[in-house]
């Protein structure tokens, strides 16, 4: 489903920083349909660039990335991300729903409508929008917040306003960037068992983190990053940063 | 495409009204901006009724010989009339212009009494002529020094007062090309305030357009609720301007009716109101959107 093939990011030099970074090295790796993977490394190892690559928000300074699905039709849809251009962007994102740690909610919209706005940029009808967005915001447990805006709610309810935004329009892909950064314990293991229920449910899920205990605990296939470079791709992976 | 367009208005007006205290500095700011153009609009009224005015009292007068008959005079008038460029010839006998110097100066004594001791009438028959425009009191004047009346004419007094006709229509043309002059930097200056204002509005929601590509919306589905908002702000600013500018315009009617001497700007208003009606929402409605696109860009193209 996703394949990066020697994938290199350099950001070059500026006013504040005279040498230029390179944020990933030679990147390779594949992830299939289905799959729960987990990238792990310390904040500035990658992840967040790997992931803005995934959506197109950034390009690679060279090296190719892939993004593969079977369509409505049936088709299979082979995308070189790092060719599309800016109009085609929003087909892509599309097929992919992303969680942020900072929860990139609309401030200015209730939660139903920041659930429901996945489905109108598709546009989705009104009838599916008012029978979907319910169910998904059963699934996380929000039904009774529905009317309330972003501001009104705690750090992991919105969190769990966000996984529903992502998953709603049935993506082919979810990513969940640092999605616990900003949680307590508690709720961090909320938003992490959420992730593994949709994962059961047939979706593809990348969870970036950089939290031990998740990374330790769930056994998942670990592609660990340290300073823009792989330095491992295990099938149940341990934190070994 | 239907579907698209619904939730563009409405998302566009739920961002409206959601942003309260944006909207009402923006509605405020684009109404100023309306009623600035709609203002220059009536003061052009004004000015051109001024204008006119003023283009009316400006005429030439041939004064006949003694003697003179009438009927030789009125020949000579419907001659005037032919000329091509004069609009009016107005004939004034003797007993009318005495009648209407004694009116001019019926509160001053001595002249009256002056006029009383030259004894019978010493004023002369004539016509006052009144052309289109400066340049034709020059055709006026060359026919009027044909041999043909020379027994007739005693003066005209064209090259006396064409000092002061072309000091008049100098200062028309200076005051036409000022005002519209005033009226651009005026408007300019009012529509580069609106756009800063619907620039900050939408500075203000970058982030929310940030995340709204980020879900996957295309650029004209996020480019339109902006649209929307702005043409909703531009659309409320020229319906206070709708209520407002007819109670001023009748408020102000009846001092500038004694002040210019004749113009009603209430009924100036009512004459012209679907004229300013389609200026008004033009400016109000066009400005909104075009400021709200080209607001907008910038982060799309991010």
């Amino acid at each position: 489903m996703i394949k990066f093939q020697g994938v290199n990011k350099i950001y070059p030099a500026n006013n504040l920083n005279p040498k230029p970074t390179q944020a990933l090295k030679d990147i390779s790796f594949e992830i299939k349909e289905n799959e729960f993977i987990l990238i792990a490394g310390r904040s500035g190892a990658g992840k967040t660039t790997i992931i803005k690559m995934l959506i197109g928000e950034e390009m690679p300074s060279s090296g190719r990335v892939f993004f593969s699905f079977t369509d409505e039709q049936k088709t299979v849809r082979n995308i070189e991300v790092n060719k599309l251009k800016k109009h085609d962007l929003p087909e892509l994102r599309k097929q992919i729903g992303v969680v942020f740690q900072d929860y990139k909610l609309l401030p200015r919209k209730t939660v139903f409508e920041n659930v429901a706005y996945a489905l109108e940029v598709i546009g989705a009808s009104d009838k599916q929008i008012k029978d979907e967005v319910p169910k998904a915001l059963k699934i996380v447990g929000l039904s009774k917040r529905s009317d309330h805006f972003p501001s009104e709610l705690s750090g992991g309810e919105k969190q769990r306003v966000a996984i529903a935004r992502a998953l709603i329009h049935r993506p082919k892909l979810i990513i969940a960037d640092e999605p616990t950064g900003n949680l307590d314990p508690y709720h961090t293991w909320d938003i992490v068992k959420l992730l593994l229920k949709i994962n059961e449910l047939g979706e593809t899920v990348i969870l970036a983190t950089h939290d031990q205990d998740i990374v330790n605990n769930l056994e998942k296939r670990v592609i660990s990053l340290e300073e823009g470079q792989l330095l491992k791709d295990v099938k149940k992976g341990k934190y070994i940063i | 495409m239907k579907i698209f367009l619904k939730r563009i208005f409405k998302n566009g007006w739920l961002n409206f009204q959601r942003s309260q205290g944006l909207s009402i500095i923006t509605v405020f700011v684009m109404f100023l901006t309306v009623s600035m153009v709609s203002s220059i609009f009536l003061f052009k009224g004004i000015g051109d009724f001024l204008l006119v005015s003023l283009e009316s009292k400006i005429d030439i007068s041939v004064y006949f010989k003694e003697g003179t008959s009438e009927q030789e005079v009125l020949n000579t008038k419907d001659l005037l009339l032919e000329i091509d460029g004069v609009k009016k010839v107005n004939y004034i006998s003797q007993e009318e212009a005495v009648d209407n110097f004694k009116e001019r100066y019926q509160d001053d004594e001595v002249i009256l009494q002056a006029l009383e001791e030259v004894g019978g009438n010493p004023f002369l028959t004539s016509l006052e002529v009144t052309a289109e425009d400066t340049l034709k009191y020059d055709s006026v004047t060359t026919f009027l020094e044909q041999n043909r009346f020379e027994g007739l004419i005693e003066n005209v007094d064209y090259y006396q007062r064409k000092p002061v006709i072309d000091k008049f229509y100098s200062i028309k043309g200076t005051f036409e090309r000022s005002g519209l002059l005033a009226s651009l930097i005026l408007s300019l200056v009012a529509f580069s305030i609106t756009f800063v204002t619907v620039r900050l509005a939408i500075y203000s929601a970058s982030e929310e357009i940030g995340i709204m590509r980020l879900v996957g919306a295309s650029n004209w589905f996020i480019r339109g609720q902006f649209i929307v908002q702005g043409m909703i702000c531009g659309g409320l600013a020229v319906l206070i301007t709708l209520v407002i500018f007819p109670i001023f315009s009748y408020i102000f009617s009846s001092k500038l009716l004694s002040l210019t001497g004749g113009f009603n700007l209430f009924n100036f208003y009512l004459k012209n109101f679907f004229n300013l009606l389609g200026i008004q929402f033009l400016i109000g409605i066009g400005l909104g959107s075009t400021s709200s696109v080209i607001a907008v860009r910038k982060y799309l193209e991010k």
